[in-house]
């Protein structure tokens, strides 16, 4: 189904760079000018448009908010505030814990899940009996729906009474384990790891496939063994796909709120409590919207301040995979 | 959508009750909200369409289960209902409450956020239609319960059940390890119950405790153990008092027991939780409110054998300081200030919390599902005076004192809860503290010491710190 | 999609076969290890769709059970009990559709303005776009309130497509000029030359060609809609919970609920599970933005 018409691959280069580089100023008509660039224009501005009025201006409202100290629960505290909201969010060490637990829940996830993602992927890249039906299977996780599978983790396989993980472990001595409380960073990244593993196993396929097969064959030949044929040969070739992989997966992961709310609902204490859980709880629970503006536009500064560089990777992806794919 | 046509002026004054001084506020708001419904619903033209948000609990299941025959009665009335567990239910409402949005003709409320929100003009003052309508017998409900959900004499909630708290305990366990629970245990007799019926490997705990964060999980159960250790929240001027050695002994004392000999996974179980884990047997005694009696297995038919049977009842313990120390809660019905059809929903209100709805739920599923703790006359009457947990509901319901919770003298009204707006950051926090306590994860003294610096805070930002 | 071939190299001395033998020994093994895997990886939701063809009765014994009497009881509850799933579902759907259509009809042209017809700064506009992505929404939630309940549409299903659109539009733009740019410029500059204009070119030429790609963008645009949670939670209430949130809020109503919880859950995911499942080769392009095949 997918359009993959090979000969023009080459053409298409232009991938990222439209101007600067490849074939569009070769094909630029004579008539161009202002109006045309315009003309041009037009049919991205409905797109455009909407994205910055959709997301753009609400930020700027927080930003709004930020300065002034808003209490939806005390009548008359909507008043300017200057930067005192802002103090109040560094103050709060609930905020500098929910930063660094993002950081640790994210990349624990992601890196966890890479890992798992490669092993699959690897053990995917043959032909065997019932090849469909094993992948079929394995990308499931990543289609149920996220709070179906944390209502279903935190009920059927973490309840400490009937849960089937207290089933399985306790023949092993482990029994009517609390694992949403005292290994909640643990139990919630389990959950991450078995939603993404599959959306990395996929990306890592896809990097498998297009490998040189001349390559392992010759290697195959010469006497190489497993181990040195995926250092030396597979890996530096699935590099550029596990680098995506990692950044896709972070943008997506480091937003978790669903996953949280159900299963810890930031907790126990604030051990899974990460920054979108903890904005939430500044605004939905304790109505401190001075103070939750104020934190989420630390959060953006920070986010942007990852985000160029992020991107910049991106880029530098998208041109080698244009090419290698 | 009902909102799309809210006229310009019902919004000003509706923005001016948010922002204005209570009492003058008070009357324009409940004025306006009538003035809103007569003009925009052409007198019962079409049906109107009631939106209510309500905890999930059995008792509301029930009341949706019955409301088609409210229907049947007000045929212009049409009533559609927002469940949510508790914590979820509490924002949804708090946030529909303060900014105005009024998404709900009716909300449930409780004695907590009544006497706040009244008192900021965001309620309807339900005298109004009390006084009118003698067959609601206003004087009928609990004197507690109405005084708690009041306003300088004013009713501004009307209660749907009220409950205190209560320990529940398997006779038949306590028979068989020849034990005796006495009507009014202390926490050290049920310290040393839970120590003897504790049976992991049967799977049954010894007691069954709420350790779930939310200021109306874990902390209504610890506030009311803090009270009869003589702990409270904050000294007369307002400094917090949560290192102090009553605090912290108490907080000691209610960790110990859940971890010791609680039942598993105790941080993540609230009310909902323990009454599954009580009525699968896993529990030889729970610490609870005192609506649960009613929706233990075998409640319907007191059928023999079953958890209900099998029940026996005792006041809430007391600690070192011998305060008796049932909490005072009710989840009660209200209508926010400028809502459409308030008329209507006044109608709805006075159903719900009737006599003839408990004669109608009696009917239909047993008098001992009744919702309890709201009405006098249910209490005398014979059908429910029979049940073992009644006598015990509503003497805890009438000698629970708000207003001096615990040994000294505090700055606030409220059992298991503090009543300023600030609590229900302060509570969350505080409760998040509890549970990772009780998880394990933190010590009572590093989650006290990290509550007090909480509470420190908002006493100082709030200004009540003197 | 190609599948790599690892076979047996073909064997003809002794020595070959020896060594076949050997690699189907192997072969077998790993083999083994992958479906072993696999159905480790895939039990919960084999044990969610189990779980929903118990009572609650049994869904609450110790041990549990692998063997016992299906029943459709729970089915029953979650299309018709008091608190059913049809309202939900069908806002999911209204709300999946028409935000997936308009992310459509808004990505389309701005992908060919960018991969076809790109100018200065395009380049700067589609990483914007990117940019969206990554920043935390949950910030936003009060602003997004304030408005939907001034504008009277909270609790309404148009609040969540204006919402789901935001939230897709980056994705459907990246994917869709990833499809745009193998379209052949041969056939572009053919239909040019023979007169044609804009409209014809990408209605003649153009949406045809990337008619598969248009549909995987769909897939992973109605994917993110179906399953979204945060907004759904904060802006909708009596009126138009969707399919997530309803399960979230539906479940301890009751006091036993697993076997309930299951098939809900199982009901709740079944659209997108089937979906990913037909379309599973469509899957990592959209997942990866366009930029993997």
């Amino acid at each position: 189904m997918t359009a993959t018409i090979p000969p023009t691959r080459a053409l298409s280069a232009g991938n990222g760079t439209p101007v600067a580089g490849g074939q569009a100023p070769a094909r630029r008509r004579p008539d161009a000018g202002p109006w045309h660039a315009w003309k041009r224009r037009l049919p991205l501005m409905p797109a455009l448009a909407y994205m910055i009025v959709v997301t753009q201006v609400p930020f700027l409202v927080t930003l709004w908010y930020s300065l002034r100290s808003w209490n939806l629960l005390v009548p008359g505290s909507n008043r300017f505030a200057g930067l005192a909201e802002y103090r109040a969010a560094f103050d709060d060490p609930a905020f500098r814990s929910a930063a660094l637990n993002t950081l640790k829940i994210t990349a624990s996830a992601v890196v966890l899940a890479m890992l798992l993602g490669v092993a699959l992927a690897l053990l995917l890249n043959r032909k065997f009996l019932g090849r469909g039906v094993v992948r079929t299977m394995l990308i499931t996780p990543f289609l149920l729906m996220p709070v179906a599978t944390d209502l279903l983790f935190k009920t059927t396989i973490y309840d400490s009474n009937f849960g089937f993980l207290d089933w399985v472990l306790r023949p092993l001595g482990v029994g009517q384990v609390n694992w949403l409380g005292t290994h909640a960073v643990g139990s919630l990244v389990v959950v991450l790891v078995w939603e993404w593993a599959p959306f990395m196993m996929l990306i890592v396929l896809a990097g498998l496939q297009g490998e040189d097969l001349e390559a392992l064959e010759a290697a195959r030949v010469d006497g190489a063994n497993a181990v040195k044929t995926f250092t030396y040969i597979t890996l530096p070739h699935i590099r550029r796909y596990i680098e995506l992989g990692v950044l896709l997966g972070s943008i997506y992961i480091v937003q978790t709120f669903g996953d949280i709310y159900v299963l810890t609902a930031g907790g126990p204490g604030t051990a899974t409590t990460n920054l979108p859980y903890y904005l939430y709880e500044q605004v939905f629970n304790n109505f401190t919207v001075g103070v939750g503006a104020a934190a989420g536009v630390i959060v953006v500064i920070l986010t942007e301040v990852v985000a160029t560089f992020a991107l910049r990777l991106f880029s530098g992806l998208l041109e080698a995979s244009a090419g290698a794919v | 959508m009902i909102k799309g046509s809210n006229s310009r002026a019902r919004r000003a004054v509706t923005r001016l009750g948010a922002t204005g001084t209570a009492v003058i506020v008070l009357g324009a708001a409940a004025g306006a909200g009538s003035a809103g419904a007569s003009t925009r619903v052409p007198a019962s033209s079409s049906p109107v369409t009631i939106k209510i948000a309500v905890v999930s609990n059995p008792d509301m299941e029930t009341i949706e289960a019955l409301t088609p025959y409210f229907e049947k009665q007000n045929p212009g009335i049409k009533v559609v209902y927002d469940t949510l567990p508790e914590n979820s239910e509490r924002q949804l409402i708090e946030t529909d409450i303060t900014t105005h949005a009024n998404e709900f003709n009716a909300v449930m409320i409780s004695n907590y956020e009544t006497p706040i929100w009244a008192h900021n003009g965001w309620l309807v003052n339900l005298s109004a239609y009390t006084a009118h309508d003698p067959s609601y017998d206003v004087n009928d409900l609990l004197k507690p319960i109405r005084d708690a959900l009041s306003v300088n004499g004013q009713l501004y909630s009307v209660p749907f059940y009220g409950e205190s708290s209560a320990v529940y305990y398997r006779k038949d366990l306590f028979a068989a390890a020849h034990l005796k629970m006495p009507l009014h245990p202390t926490w050290a007799q049920i310290a040393s119950f839970a120590q003897k019926l504790n049976n992991p490997a049967k799977g049954v705990a010894g007691i069954c405790l709420r350790g779930q964060n939310g200021w109306g999980e874990n902390l209504a159960a610890l506030d009311t153990v803090i009270n009869t250790w003589g702990g409270e929240w904050f000294n007369m001027k307002w400094q917090p008092q949560l290192t102090s050695p009553a605090v912290e002994s108490a907080t000691n004392f209610y960790v110990n027991l859940v971890r010791k000999y609680g039942e598993p996974g105790a941080s993540n179980d609230g009310f909902t939780e323990c009454l599954n884990d009580y009525n699968a047997g896993k529990a030889a005694m729970w610490y609870d409110a005192t609506v649960a009696a009613g929706s233990f297995t075998g409640a319907q038919n007191d059928a023999k054998g079953s958890i209900f049977a099998n029940t026996g009842y005792a006041y809430a313990p007391v600690g070192p300081a011998h305060i008796p120390s049932g909490w005072l809660y009710t989840w009660s019905l209200s209508i926010p200030s400028g809502t459409a059809n308030e008329a209507a929903t006044w109608k709805f209100l006075s159903w719900a919390t009737s006599k003839q709805y408990e004669q109608l739920d009696a009917s239909k599923n047993g008098w001992a599902a009744v919702p309890p703790g709201t009405r006098m006359s249910l209490y005398n009457n014979p059908n429910y005076k029979k049940f073992a947990f009644a006598n015990i509901t509503l003497h805890s319901i009438l000698s629970a004192n708000p207003d001096q919770p615990t040994k000294a003298k505090v700055p606030y009204v409220g059992v298991q809860f503090v009543d300023i707006p600030q609590f229900v950051a302060l509570g969350t926090e505080v409760s998040n503290q509890i549970s990772a306590a009780i998880a394990g994860t933190e010590s009572v003294k590093a989650a006290l010491a990290t509550s007090e610096s909480d509470a420190q805070t908002v006493a100082r930002t709030s200004g009540l710190e003197k | 999609m190609a599948v790599t071939t690892v076979g047996p190299p073909p064997g003809r001395t002794r020595w070959a076969r020896w060594a076949h033998r050997k690699w189907d020994l192997r072969a077998g093994f790993w083999t083994g290890l992958t479906w072993v895997v696999a159905l480790v990886l895939f039990f919960p939701v084999l044990w969610m769709v189990l779980t929903s063809f118990k009572t609650e009765h049994t869904a609450y014994t110790y041990p549990p059970r692998f063997v016992f009497s299906p029943t459709l009881y729970q089915y029953g509850q979650v299309f018709n009990g008091v608190q059913n799933f049809v309202h939900p579902l069908e806002h999911s759907i209204f709300v999946t559709l028409v935000s997936t259509g308009l992310v459509l009809l808004l990505a389309v042209p701005a992908a060919y303005s960018l991969a076809i017809r790109p100018v200065k700064r395009s380049k700067d506009v589609l990483f914007f776009f990117l940019t969206t992505k990554m920043l935390p929404y949950v910030a936003a939630i009060v602003p997004i309130y304030v408005v939907a309940k001034d504008l009277g549409l909270l609790d309404n299903d148009w609040t969540l497509v204006v919402l789901y659109t935001a939230m897709n539009l980056p994705v459907a733009v990246w994917m869709v000029r990833s499809f745009l740019v193998e379209v052949p410029r041969g056939l572009l500059e053919a239909a040019r030359i023979d007169g044609a204009s804009t409209w014809t070119e990408v209605t003649r030429v153009v949406l045809p060609m990337i008619m598969p790609g248009l549909a995987a963008t769909a897939l992973i645009c109605g994917i993110f809609a179906w399953n979204e949670f945060f907004f759904a939670q904060s802006l909708t209430a009596t009126n138009g919970p969707t399919m997530s949130v309803f399960l979230v809020s539906s479940i301890q109503t009751e006091g036993l609920y697993w076997a309930q919880l299951s098939a809900a859950a199982t009901v709740a995911s079944l659209p997108v599970v089937l979906a990913g499942w037909i379309a599973q080769k469509q899957l990592v392009r959209g997942l990866s933005l366009g930029a993997l095949k």
